[in-house]
C-alpha cells in the first residue's frame, strides 16, 4: 500500500529525515512516466490507470491528466485497493478499506498500469494482482511507482519508475501528496529500530 | 473495535461508522464478476444457533463464505446439545475446533457475554434472548442511510413489542450513538418500567408521531403476548399499533418503512404497506449480508490465533522477518 | 426427649475437652479491653485488663496465638490484646443442603464454613430433599449438626409439606422433636395463599413458633431474572418487580395483626419493604426481618456481565435501596442480619444467567461485609453488629438469652459470668481479598470474590470450646 504503511509502523520523528524529492522533481519524475508510459503503449490507447489507495490514486490522477494536458490523450483512471487481499490480515488490526473504482471502459483486454508510491516488498502489487483477477482479464498489467526502494521480497519489478532510491531496511521513505498531505516531498528517515 | 459484538450499546461512533462505511464498499461486491474475497481463507467461522433463524444464519453464512471463510453449521437441533450439553462444555469444543470466530443465536439473554469468557476467538451476537440483536441494528441503520442519505438527526419511529425485543434494544443504542432521534411507539403494557431512561422518546399516539418520522420502523409482535395479557386481542392490537395504508399516507413523502422480518402481514403490518415502494423490507435483507461481512472482516483482520504459528496459517507466502517482527511489536504493544 | 447443647454432655464430635480458657485483652463489643476466663463452657469472669497491654508482646501486638499455658497447664492464654470479642454469631437463615444436594454443601461443611465466620449456631433452612417437613428429617438435619460440632444447627420446619403450599407441613411434630424446631419457613417459595398463611401464623403460637415468609408474590415474578428497573430492561432480563416483595409484606403483617401472631420476614430487599416494616413496627404489630449480608453492599448494576454468581432471590436491587436497608438495619427496623447462604455447585452457575441457580454463599463474609457496609460507614458500632448478627437472631429463633430453662442452648447472651462462653474474636484491622477456593464451604458461589475486605475471624469459641483458631477450624 502506499507510503508509510508500506513499511510498517508509525512514522517517526522527523529529526534525521532527508529530503528525497521536492515539489518540482515529483512534477518531472511523473512527466517522465507519462512519456514511458506513451513510448511502451503505443499511444496508450486500450490503457486504464488504477491507483493503489492513499497515495497511488492522486498519483494515478495526476499521470492522466498530465498525459491529457501535453498529448491530448485522454486515459480512463481508477483505484484498486488490495486491502482485502493483503497476506498479513492475521497480523495487523483492521485497516478501514479503500476505494475500488474501475472506469467504465472496465479492464478487460486492457492495459492496466498498476500506479503506488512506493515500491518496497513488493507484497502491496501482489495483493493488486490478486484483486484485478477478480475484477477481470486485463491484457496486460504494468507497475508505475515514485520511488522504488529496493528489498523486494516478491519477483516483482516495475515498468515505471519515477526514482531509484538505496535504502537500508532501517530507513522510511515518507511520501506526500497535496491531495492527501497537503505538500509534496519525499523525505527519507531513520526509523527507531532495526525492520521497521 | 472489540474483539466481540455482543452489544451495539458497546459500539464507539467511530466503530458504527467504520462498519457502515466497511459495509459500502462489500455492498459493490455483489456486482462484480467474482463476488468473492480471499480476505478471511482459512478462518474458521462457526454459526451456533440454539435458535431457529434461518434468514439470519443464512446471512452470516453468505457472508463468511464470500470472505472466503470455513463455515461450521452447529444448531441445536440434532447436536449434542439437544442431549443437554451445557454452553460451556459446547464452547470449549468449538475453541478445540479452532473456531475464529463464533456467530451464536441464543434465547438467553446474555448467553454470548458467557460464551466470550470461554472461548478465545471473536464473538459476534447474533440475537440473544431479549436483549439485542446488534447486526440487524447495523443493517438497519446502513438501510436508513442509503435511502435518505443520513442518520445524523434522523427521526425513527419504532413501533410494537419494545420490551421484549432485541431488535428495539439494539436500535436504540446504535441510533442514539449515530445521532437519531428515537420515538418509541407501543401500548404501556410492552415498554419497559424504565423506558424513561432510554435514549428515546415515548409515545402510544402512532397517528401521531407518523407526520414527524423519516423511518418507520414495525416489529413483530408474538401471538402468545396475547394470552399473557399485554394486549387484550391480535384485532385491537392491529387497529391501534398497526401500520395500514391510512396510516402510510401521513408519513412524509421520503420516509421509509423498516420491518426486520419475518412479517405478519394483516397484524403489525398491513400487505399493501408491506409490498409498497417506501418498504425496505427486501433491502435489508440484501444489506444484511453486507453488514454482516463488515462485521467479520472488522473483527477478524488482526486477530491472530495464539496456538496457531502465523507462518504456517499464510501459507506460501510466509511473512519476512520484517512481518513476524511488527506483529511481535504489535502484540506486547497490547 | 433429649437436651439440646447443655454444657459438656458429651457432645459428640466435640474436639477438645473444654478446658478452662483465658482470654487476654479483647475488647468485648469493641469496648474497653477484658481478661475473659472461661471454665465448664461458661464465661466465669470478665475483668478490665491491665492498661495498654499491647507494650508487652514483642512488636506491641498480640495476634491471637496461643502464647502460654499457666504452670499448672489448666489455662490455656489467648493473647487478643487487639481483637473484638463478639458473642458468636447466629444466622437464622442457611441453606446446608444436606439431604439431597451433598454435592453443594453438607451439615458438617456449612457448619465448618459457620465457624470461620464466627458462627456459633445457624438455622438450616426446609428446602432440602426430601424437604424438612416431618420429624424425622429435621432431627435427622439436628443430628448431623451435633456430629460435626462447629456450631449448632437449628433445623427450620417447613410451613407446607413438600414446599408445596397447599396443605400444612406437621409443625407441632416438628416442635415436639429432639430438633425442636420453632421457626417455619418455605424460603424458596412463598406462602403465597393468604388462608394458609393466616392459618401457618395462628397454629405456631401453640408453641411460641414463629412463620418466616419468603415475600414473593408468585405471578409478578414469572420468569424473574433481576430486579426490575433500569438493569433488567438493558440487559433484556425478565424483571422482578419490588412490588412482588412488598405486597406480600404488607398483607403479611396486615394477617399477622390480625390473629395477633408473631412473623418474621425473610431477606427484605427493598426501600419499600423497609417502609412497610417500619410503619408495621410503629403499630405495636410482632413483625420481625432480616436482610442478607449481599443486599446490604450489592446492587444489580453487578449484573452487566451476566454473571450467575450475581443471580440471588431476592435478587439485588438499586443503590437506593442499598441505602434504605442500612438505614433500616441500622435503626432497629430490620431486626437482624442472616446470611441466606445458598451454596450450589459450580456448573450451576457456569451457565446461562436464566438458566443459572438463584443464590449466593455467605456464612464466611457475613461479618466482613457488615463490617464494611455498616461499622465502616458509622451506621453502627460493634455493639450494633452484636445485637443484629447475635442477640437478635437468636431471640427470633427462640434461642436467646431469656429463652427456654436451663436445658436450652442459649445465644445472643451478654458477654459476662455465667453466660454460655459463645464467643467470637476478631481482627478489624488486615483488609485481604475474598478467595472463594480457600473457603470452606463445598460451593464456591461467593459474590465477593475477588473483593477486598476489612476483618478476619480469629476465634470462634462454642461453649467455651474453641472451633476456630488462629483464623483455622480445630477439627
Amino acid at each position: 500500500m502506499a507510503g508509510i504503511s508500506e513499511t510498517a509502523g508509525p512514522a517517526p520523528a522527523r529529526t534525521g529525515s532527508k529530503s528525497v524529492l521536492g515539489p518540482e522533481e515529483i512534477r518531472r519524475a511523473l512527466t517522465r512516466i507519462g512519456h514511458e508510459i506513451l513510448e511502451r503503449t503505443d499511444g496508450a490507447g486500450d490503457v486504464v490507470l488504477l491507483g493503489i489507495p492513499t497515495r497511488g490514486v492522486p498519483l494515478a490522477q495526476r499521470l492522466a491528466a498530465r498525459l491529457e494536458q501535453t498529448e491530448g490523450v485522454r486515459i480512463p483512471v481508477g483505484s484498486l485497493d488490495i486491502t482485502l487481499y493483503r497476506d498479513d490480515l492475521r497480523l495487523r488490526p483492521a485497516r478501514t478499506l479503500g476505494h475500488t473504482e474501475v472506469p467504465g471502459s472496465g479492464i478487460d483486454g486492457m492495459v492496466v498500469v498498476l500506479v503506488d508510491d512506493v515500491l518496497y516488498s513488493g507484497r502491496t502489487v501482489r495483493a493488486a494482482l490478486d484483486a484485478l483477477g477478480d475484477l477481470g482479464r486485463p491484457r496486460a498489467v504494468q507497475l508505475a511507482v515514485l520511488v522504488d526502494r529496493g528489498h523486494r521480497e516478491l519477483p516483482i519489478r516495475p515498468d515505471y519508475v519515477g526514482k531509484n532510491l538505496p535504502t537500508s531496511k532501517r530507513e522510511v521513505v515518507r511520501v506526500l501528496l497535496t491531495e492527501t498531505d497537503g505538500e509534496d516531498s519525499v523525505t527519507l528517515q531513520v526509523g527507531p529500530e532495526e525492520g521497521r | 473495535m472489540n474483539r466481540h459484538l455482543i452489544s451495539a450499546a458497546d459500539l464507539s461512533l467511530d466503530d458504527a461508522v467504520a462498519i457502515l462505511d466497511t459495509a459500502e464498499e462489500f455492498a459493490t461486491l455483489a456486482e462484480r464478476p467474482i463476488p468473492k474475497l480471499p480476505t478471511l481463507r482459512g478462518r474458521t467461522v462457526v454459526n451456533l444457533f440454539y435458535e431457529d433463524s434461518t434468514r439470519t444464519r443464512i446471512s452470516f453464512e453468505a457472508a463468511a463464505k464470500r470472505l472466503s471463510a470455513d463455515v461450521i453449521n452447529f444448531s441445536a437441533k440434532g447436536s449434542s446439545v439437544a442431549k443437554g450439553e451445557s454452553l460451556k462444555d459446547t464452547a470449549l469444543t468449538l475453541q478445540a475446533m479452532g473456531a475464529d470466530a463464533v456467530v451464536i443465536r441464543h434465547g438467553s439473554s446474555g448467553a454470548p457475554h458467557r460464551l466470550a469468557g470461554w472461548v478465545r476467538g471473536s464473538v459476534v451476537n447474533a440475537g440473544d434472548g431479549t436483549h439485542e440483536h446488534p447486526t440487524q441494528a447495523l443493517l438497519d441503520a446502513f438501510t436508513m442511510r442509503r435511502r435518505l442519505g443520513r442518520l445524523d438527526g434522523l427521526r425513527v419511529t419504532i413501533v410494537g413489542d419494545i420490551l421484549h425485543s432485541r431488535v428495539a434494544r439494539s436500535n436504540v443504542w446504535l441510533l442514539r450513538t449515530l445521532g437519531a432521534q428515537v420515538t418509541l411507539v407501543a401500548p404501556p403494557t410492552l415498554l419497559p418500567v424504565a423506558v424513561d431512561g432510554w435514549p428515546a422518546a415515548v409515545s402510544y399516539d402512532f397517528s401521531s408521531v407518523l407526520p414527524d418520522s423519516d423511518v418507520v420502523m414495525m416489529l413483530r409482535v408474538q401471538h402468545e403476548r396475547m394470552s399473557d395479557a399485554y394486549f387484550p386481542s391480535v384485532r385491537e392490537y392491529s387497529r391501534r399499533y398497526g401500520l395500514d395504508g391510512d396510516r402510510m399516507a401521513l408519513l412524509p413523502d421520503h420516509a421509509i418503512v423498516m420491518h426486520p422480518g419475518p412479517m405478519n402481514r394483516g397484524v403489525e403490518i398491513a400487505a399493501d404497506v408491506a409490498d409498497s415502494p417506501r418498504s425496505t423490507i427486501v433491502e435489508q435483507v440484501t444489506n444484511g449480508v453486507s453488514v454482516r461481512m463488515a462485521v467479520l472482516y472488522l473483527l477478524l483482520s488482526g486477530s491472530r490465533e495464539p496456538a496457531e504459528p502465523a507462518v504456517a496459517t499464510t501459507g506460501g507466502l510466509a511473512p519476512a522477518g520484517e512481518r513476524a517482527m511488527s506483529a511481535a511489536a504489535a502484540e506486547a504493544g497490547l | 426427649m433429649t437436651a439440646a447443647g447443655g454444657a459438656g454432655t458429651g457432645r459428640p464430635g466435640a474436639r477438645r475437652d473444654q478446658g478452662r480458657w483465658l482470654i487476654r485483652g479483647a475488647r468485648p463489643l469493641g469496648g474497653r479491653p477484658a481478661d475473659i476466663m472461661i471454665d465448664g463452657g461458661r464465661i466465669v469472669a470478665v475483668t478490665e485488663s491491665g492498661r495498654d497491654r499491647r507494650d508487652q508482646g514483642p512488636g506491641g501486638r498480640d495476634d491471637g496465638n496461643i502464647r502460654d499455658q499457666d504452670p499448672d497447664g489448666q489455662v490455656t492464654v489467648l493473647e487478643a490484646g487487639h481483637l473484638i470479642a463478639l458473642p458468636g454469631l447466629v444466622d437464622l437463615h442457611t441453606h446446608l443442603r444436606e439431604p439431597g444436594r451433598e454435592d453443594a454443601e453438607t451439615v458438617a461443611s456449612g457448619t465448618a464454613a459457620a465457624a470461620l465466620g464466627g458462627y456459633t449456631a445457624v438455622h438450616a433452612m426446609a428446602n432440602t430433599d426430601p424437604v424438612a417437613d416431618t420429624a424425622g428429617v429435621v432431627e435427622q438435619v439436628w443430628r448431623l449438626g451435633r456430629q460435626a460440632g462447629h456450631c449448632d444447627v437449628r433445623p427450620v420446619g417447613a410451613v407446607t409439606a413438600g414446599l408445596a403450599g397447599s396443605q400444612l407441613a406437621e409443625l407441632g411434630a416438628m416442635a415436639d422433636s429432639a430438633a425442636r424446631v420453632r421457626v417455619f419457613s418455605d424460603d424458596g417459595r412463598c406462602v403465597s395463599d393468604a388462608t394458609l398463611m393466616r392459618r401457618a401464623l395462628e397454629y405456631v403460637k401453640a408453641f411460641d413458633g414463629v412463620v418466616a415468609q419468603h415475600a414473593q408474590e408468585p405471578r409478578l415474578t414469572a420468569g424473574a431474572q433481576l430486579n426490575e428497573g433500569v438493569m433488567s430492561a438493558r440487559l433484556g432480563l425478565t424483571g422482578w418487580p419490588a412490588v412482588a416483595e412488598e405486597a406480600i409484606i404488607a398483607r403479611d403483617c396486615l394477617l399477622a395483626a390480625h390473629v395477633g401472631s408473631a412473623m418474621h420476614i425473610c431477606h427484605v430487599s427493598t426501600a419499600g419493604s423497609v417502609e412497610i416494616i417500619r410503619w408495621a413496627k410503629a403499630k405495636g404489630w410482632r413483625v420481625t426481618a432480616e436482610v442478607t449480608p449481599h443486599h446490604l453492599l450489592l446492587t444489580d448494576e453487578l449484573a452487566a456481565g451476566y454473571d450467575p454468581v450475581f443471580k440471588v432471590n431476592p435478587p439485588l436491587r438499586t443503590a437506593a435501596d442499598v441505602a434504605a436497608l442500612r438505614a433500616g438495619l441500622a435503626d432497629g427496623t430490620i431486626d437482624c442480619v442472616a446470611t441466606d447462604h445458598a451454596p450450589h455447585p459450580a456448573e450451576s452457575k457456569e451457565t446461562e444467567w436464566a438458566q443459572a441457580s438463584f443464590g449466593m454463599t455467605g456464612l464466611e463474609t457475613a461479618l466482613r461485609v457488615v463490617h464494611e457496609a455498616m461499622v465502616n460507614t458509622g451506621l453502627l458500632d460493634w455493639s450494633g453488629v452484636a445485637d443484629r448478627m447475635s442477640v437478635r437472631p437468636a431471640a427470633i429463633g427462640r434461642i436467646g438469652a431469656l429463652a427456654g430453662g436451663p436445658d436450652a442452648i442459649s445465644h445472643g447472651c451478654p458477654i459476662a459470668p455465667g453466660s454460655p462462653a459463645n464467643l467470637v474474636l476478631y481482627d478489624p484491622e488486615p483488609i485481604t481479598t475474598v478467595d472463594p477456593a480457600a473457603q470452606a464451604s463445598r460451593s464456591h458461589n461467593t459474590p465477593f470474590a475477588g473483593m477486598k475486605l476489612p476483618g478476619q475471624v480469629i476465634a470462634t469459641f462454642l461453649r467455651g470450646t474453641p472451633t476456630v483458631l488462629d483464623g483455622r477450624l480445630t477439627g
